[in-house]
């Protein structure tokens, strides 16, 4: 089994084929799309694959050391930065290709017309524990 | 809890047994403990020999046990035995005790997720297994939280009673995570109210205890068969539990009828003016808006403030509303919301469109962002959803 990181991006991922804003989807989109994804998770459940996911807020705040005795230094959020998380799903598969193919499940959400958003999302494999078996 | 033991009776007896130990002297961690040893005793003892007085049963063996662990604590430090100069047993007191050990858990050297743990864990009976999942962190997180907490408050004597506002927030708190998991929050709150309900007797206690019922009372109707959030107006009345709404609203005319207002009661008032109406329409905005007045000079809120320009907007219009807007900091929470409902009411469409979306991107929750989401989308593609 590996873990994979399913990132899905506000900004930063290539632009998506069916790439029309949430807001100007009609309310049944919008719910139909919701839906979309709680089945998935649900069934990534059943299967054992799931581990966790969760949605991030858009803006977030960057913060620094800033030397002993001072409180740390905060800045943003950055209008301007490239990239931005949107949120995640961490998912438990035998293999690369299950990966790809759930990643692949998870980016034919519906979306404007109801037709798939065809979304990029990330997929990062996890580094895992040092085995026990090395030579 | 075990199966063979009558689960409300254990979870309804351990946190008064464990009070009467604390009060006797024991250090908190000690006798949570000895009340844990004393409770799997009785899973092997009370089977085929139940006692008639469960509760003395389990002060005289968790007693006994505290002062077992006690002993073989003090004989390990060689240290002479303190346990065996406590003053015996005496008479045992019920609801003072278990009001003890909710000021107790809500102390104010605890913070406040600390306090909300504790209270579940101490005076709520809940496993840690449960309050963790509830809380969705990792069980070894919500031990470590729990057993800091017990530390803190084992130096606490408490000579005099608490300030009940304290419990009260810690109470409030929990309800309103409302529920995940396989633990129902907000049920296990109005529990833990009422039975502070019956042991003290406060007009607040009782606000707060009709501010949940009132509530609960609406949250089958709150969610739609998706999921999604269905706002007040919009709501199905018919599903609204009537008996929770009808107690919430004698124990508010109860409270007010003392004449000592506070904050839990205003809101409360608001809650049930809301439940007393027979469609939306009918809302009696202009009392609402009264209690909001009310609201605001009891406690200054800003969140009050932002609720009672949501009342304003109904009471005499969305331009009066806009107006009790214009005075409030645009960074309150919700803010963009309000703004966004108070410019659709007066035809501005377009404003409240951009609006919507502003506030999806800063709702603090997932049902709250897709709520506003598929507002902007109505507006902006002319559906009715």
């Amino acid at each position: 089994m590996a873990k994979y990181l399913l990132l899905k991006h506000y900004r930063g991922a290539p632009d998506a084929v069916n790439n029309v804003p949430m807001d100007r989807w009609t309310p049944e989109e919008v719910s139909a799309h919701i839906q979309y994804m709680n089945d998935f998770a649900a069934r990534l459940e059943k299967t054992g694959e799931f581990v966790d996911g969760q949605a991030l807020a858009p803006e977030g705040t960057w913060v620094r050391y800033d030397g002993e005795g001072r409180p740390p230094v905060t800045d943003g959020p950055f209008a301007e930065t490239k990239d931005l998380i949107a949120g995640w799903m961490v998912i438990d598969v035998d293999s690369y290709d299950r990966a790809v193919e759930l990643a692949g499940e998870l980016s034919a959400a519906p979306g404007a017309g109801g037709k798939p958003i065809h979304e990029w999302l990330e997929l990062r494999p996890f580094l895992y524990a040092a085995p026990t078996i090395t030579e | 809890m075990t199966p063979s033991l009558d689960e409300a009776l254990v979870r309804s007896l351990t946190p008064r047994v464990l009070a009467v130990l604390v009060r006797r002297g024991a250090d908190f961690a000690a006798a949570e403990d000895a009340v844990q040893d004393a409770l799997a005793e009785a899973v092997r003892a009370w089977p085929t020999d139940p006692p008639k007085d469960p509760k003395g049963w389990l002060i005289t063996v968790a007693w006994r046990r505290f002062l077992d662990a006690a002993r073989s604590d003090t004989a390990r430090r060689r240290r002479e035995d303190r346990a065996d100069e406590e003053p015996a047993p005496g008479p045992v007191p019920s609801a003072d005790d278990t009001l003890w050990l909710y000021f107790l858990c809500a102390h104010p050297s605890l913070s406040p997720s600390s306090a909300v743990a504790l209270t579940l864990r101490a005076v709520g009976g809940l496993t840690t297994r449960q309050i963790a999942q509830a809380y969705l962190v990792p069980e070894a997180t919500m031990a470590q939280r729990i057993s800091r907490a017990k530390r803190t408050v084992s130096g606490v004597r408490l000579d005099r009673p608490g300030d009940v506002a304290t419990v009260l927030r810690v109470l409030y708190l929990v309800f309103n995570e409302g529920y995940s998991g396989d633990v129902d929050l907000a049920a296990e709150a109005i529990r833990l109210t009422r039975q502070l309900a019956a042991a003290v007797d406060h007009p607040e206690v009782s606000g707060l205890l009709a501010l949940m019922l009132l509530h609960h009372a609406r949250r089958d109707a709150r969610t739609g068969p998706d999921g999604t959030l269905v706002p007040l107006a919009e709501q199905d009345r018919s599903r609204w539990d009537t008996r929770s709404i009808a107690e919430g609203i004698g124990i508010l005319q109860a409270a007010l009828a003392r004449d000592r207002l506070g904050e839990f009661q205003a809101q409360a008032a608001v809650a049930a003016l809301h439940a007393d109406a027979p469609t939306a329409e009918e809302t009696d905005w202009v009392q609402i808006v009264e209690w909001y007045d009310e609201l605001v000079r009891l406690t200054g809120s800003p969140v009050a403030r932002l609720n009672r320009a949501v009342a304003v907007g109904e009471a005499d219009g969305p331009q009066a509303g806009l107006a009790a807007l214009a005075e409030l900091d645009p960074a309150l929470p919700r803010h963009s919301a309000v703004a966004a409902h108070l410019h659709e009411r007066a035809g501005d469409l377009s404003t409240a469109a951009r609006l919507y979306t502003e506030a999806a991107l800063k709702a603090p929750n997932l049902p709250e962002r897709v709520h506003l989401t598929r507002q902007a989308a109505r507006l902006n593609t002319g559906g009715d959803g």
